[in-house]
């Protein structure tokens, strides 16, 4: 079991014959995704990488079946594509792409909410579940089929992560980057549910980082609702405060948004709070029982 | 991205919004020559930064005489202003502003922002102008109005009304004010505001709304399609460094600590200076290579952490991606001989191709420190830089 995708899911990439799409599209497959196709408009009848290529999202999904996507063109065109994806009933989009202007988000987040699709990033690293299906730009070979669901607004964070739980042999259930940005498609709360349903989790890792409230609002969530051990980690201590630090959506704003903050809600919601993020794997021991 | 008060003001006319009659100068004689165009004896006079707190740092005038604005002119132009938003350096003061003075009847506050909560662009409105609004906030949150704006069908003039009225305002205000919301809306939207404040935003004394100061925030991520915009960046506003390293796609903070930081992904980066903090050093920077960290980008990088006289050791932290450690490791290296690197090296290196990169590394015949695990890099960084600091 896992969450958002396993083996069976069919997935389209956007943006597919372009040097990040090929790239990318290239990985996924020596993984083993079920990657059927790709959409370039304009060189729909074509074949890239032995996969047929389509001139829009709807004709993919008809000929394909497809269920997910994965997009990987520029910034300025995302808003298109994501809706382009919505329109043709795609049920996951994964948007790898950094640098969405945030009022494109706010119509793309509006419309997602209406359609009951779910959307991962932007600006994010992607899915993975391991040793099924990887969609995104995360380095395969780190990981391992387990029991470890980890959920991050980071991608080299989540990597680490998952390194700590794999060198322990605990491996990962599926991983899930919901990305940098201020308005993210999907929220801490919106995979900590699917973390708590999915029977293969049996701990969850919550990576966050300084700006806006996504980690206290996923406290509370927890508090209330997820009865599975979770270890927490808060990016940012040392951040000043009005400074963007890389992602879009990590700046302290009026005082609000801070590291301590963070960490003080997740402790309040019985989460395992680790300072250091090398104490990722130790905590998940601690939490667990797990040796 | 932050725009000056002058050039928000010059928007704010664009959409037909009330502002005063000004100019932008960069001399005391265009000051002078501003004044005399503008007519009437009163004037205000306004240095033009990046930075709140101007009025309370002497960075704004009623002038009663040409020669005041003259002498307000002489003493700032090419100096810096410090205020309490600044470093104790301050910023740069290239223009300042001078427009009509305005009788002041009442103070009030109005601005937009993207509402990370609830993923909506929401104006607050408060009958508390000229006061910080985080200050209104944790003293009196009653007192701050709020309109969230339907990304669907976008701000309704009704909205605007409910405000107005909710602030006390009567007769002709009403209309005005509703006006004023709607442009802003306009404007918010068109030029892709990440942040609109007026404030104050005052009745006159004639019983009209005018606005007297004016801030806008740009989002940086839609600069592509705002080419006007574009060009009324300020690089003289930032940090040197910060502005040397956006330039090749380098995301870097100055911070205060004397071990300088290089990591792969923003995240990470944050994540390596808080594990400095937490081993007893103290971070010189922020910095994300980003994902590629291609050989150049890592020189850049090398050059703008090293131009902080403070650093005293560089930590380099990366995860390889899809990106080799290898790869990494060449950069590294041509960046040490290229640049010249003085202080001591510490380099990290997880994921992809790690143990080819620490044996680039150490076949280099360079004096750079291997680090086995991240804490051990950590660890012998903060011993590098001199120890706790």
């Amino acid at each position: 079991m896992s969450i958002l995708i396993n083996k069976d899911t069919k997935v389209i990439c956007q943006g597919f014959t372009g040097s990040q799409g090929t790239l990318h599209s290239e990985q996924a497959l020596a993984y083993g995704t079920q990657l059927v196709g790709g959409v370039t408009p304009g060189k729909g009848g074509s074949t890239h990488l032995g996969l047929p290529v389509f001139d829009t999202v709807a004709d993919a999904v008809t000929v394909t079946g497809a269920t997910a996507s994965v997009i990987y063109v520029p910034a300025s065109f995302c808003k298109d594509s994501i809706l382009e994806a919505l329109n043709a009933g795609i049920e996951l989009i994964v948007c790898i792409t950094e640098g969405i202007p945030t009022l494109d988000m706010l119509a793309v987040k509006a419309r997602l909410e209406e359609s009951g699709a779910r959307m991962v990033g932007p600006n994010c690293p992607g899915v993975i579940t391991p040793g099924e299906c990887k969609i995104g730009i995360m380095p395969g070979d780190i990981h391992l089929p387990g029991k470890v669901g980890i959920v991050s607004r980071s991608g080299t964070l989540t990597y680490e992560a998952v390194k700590q739980t794999t060198d322990r042999g605990f491996g990962q259930s599926s991983c899930i980057g919901i990305g940098g940005d201020p308005i993210p498609g999907s929220h801490f709360i919106d995979v900590l549910e699917l973390f708590e349903q999915d029977p293969a989790t049996e701990a969850i890792v919550m990576v966050g980082e300084i700006g806006g409230n996504a980690e206290e609002e996923a406290a509370a969530y927890i508090k209330a609702n997820v009865t599975k051990p979770v270890v927490g980690y808060i990016a940012g201590v040392t951040a000043p405060p009005g400074k963007r630090m890389g992602h879009a959506g990590a700046i302290i704003a009026g005082g609000k948004g801070t590291a301590d903050d963070k960490f003080a809600a997740l402790q309040d919601a019985g989460v395992r709070t680790v300072r250091s993020l090398a104490e990722i794997g130790d905590a998940l021991a601690e939490v667990t029982g797990w040796s | 991205m932050n725009l000056h008060e002058y050039q928000a003001k010059g928007l704010f006319a664009n959409y037909g919004l009330p502002v005063s009659e000004g100019y932008a100068v960069d001399t005391a004689d265009e000051a002078v020559a501003a004044a005399q165009k503008i007519g009437g004896d009163r004037w205000v006079v306004k240095v033009q930064v990046h930075a709140g707190g101007r009025g309370k740092a002497g960075g704004v005038k009623l002038a009663d005489s040409l020669d005041d604005i003259r002498a307000f002119a002489d003493q700032w132009i090419g100096k810096n202003l410090v205020t309490i938003q600044t470093d104790e350096n301050g910023q740069p003061v290239s223009k300042i502003y001078v427009e009509s003075c305005t009788d002041i009847d009442r103070e009030l506050y109005l601005s937009a922002v993207i509402d990370r909560g609830s993923r909506r662009v929401v104006f607050m409105a408060s009958t508390e102008g000229g006061v910080e609004i985080e200050q209104v906030a944790e003293e009196t949150p009653e007192k701050i109005l709020s309109a969230i704006i339907d990304p669907a069908v976008g701000a309704q003039p009704y909205q605007g009304r409910e405000l107005a009225f909710k602030l006390g305002l009567e007769g002709q205000q009403i209309r005005q004010f509703t006006h004023l919301f709607m442009g802003l809306s306009k404007l918010f939207e068109e030029c892709d505001c990440s942040l609109l404040e007026i404030n104050p935003l005052v009745v006159t004394s004639d019983g009209d709304v005018h606005c007297l100061d004016a801030k806008i925030n740009i989002d940086g991520n839609a600069l592509y399609r705002q080419p006007a915009i574009a060009e009324m960046n300020d690089p003289s506003q930032e940090d040197e460094r910060e502005a040397q390293a956006a330039a090749y796609s380098l995301n870097y903070v100055a911070l205060e600590g004397n071990i300088g930081c290089m990591v792969n992904g923003a995240g990470l980066a944050m994540g390596t200076m808080d594990l400095v903090k937490l081993h007893g050093g103290n971070p010189a920077n922020f910095l994300d290579v980003g994902g590629g960290a291609t050989k150049e980008a890592v020189a850049e990088a090398f050059k703008i952490i090293l131009s902080d006289s403070a650093v005293q050791a560089v930590l380099i932290n990366i995860f390889g991606g899809i990106v080799s450690c290898a790869t990494i490791a060449e950069g590294i290296i041509g960046a040490v001989q290229e640049v010249g690197v003085e202080v001591p090296v510490v380099v990290r290196f997880e994921g992809n191709n790690s143990a080819l990169g620490r044996q680039t590394l150490a076949d280099s015949g360079l004096n750079i420190i291997p680090g086995d695990s991240l804490v051990d890099a950590v660890e012998k960084a903060v011993a590098a830089a001199g120890g706790q600091a």
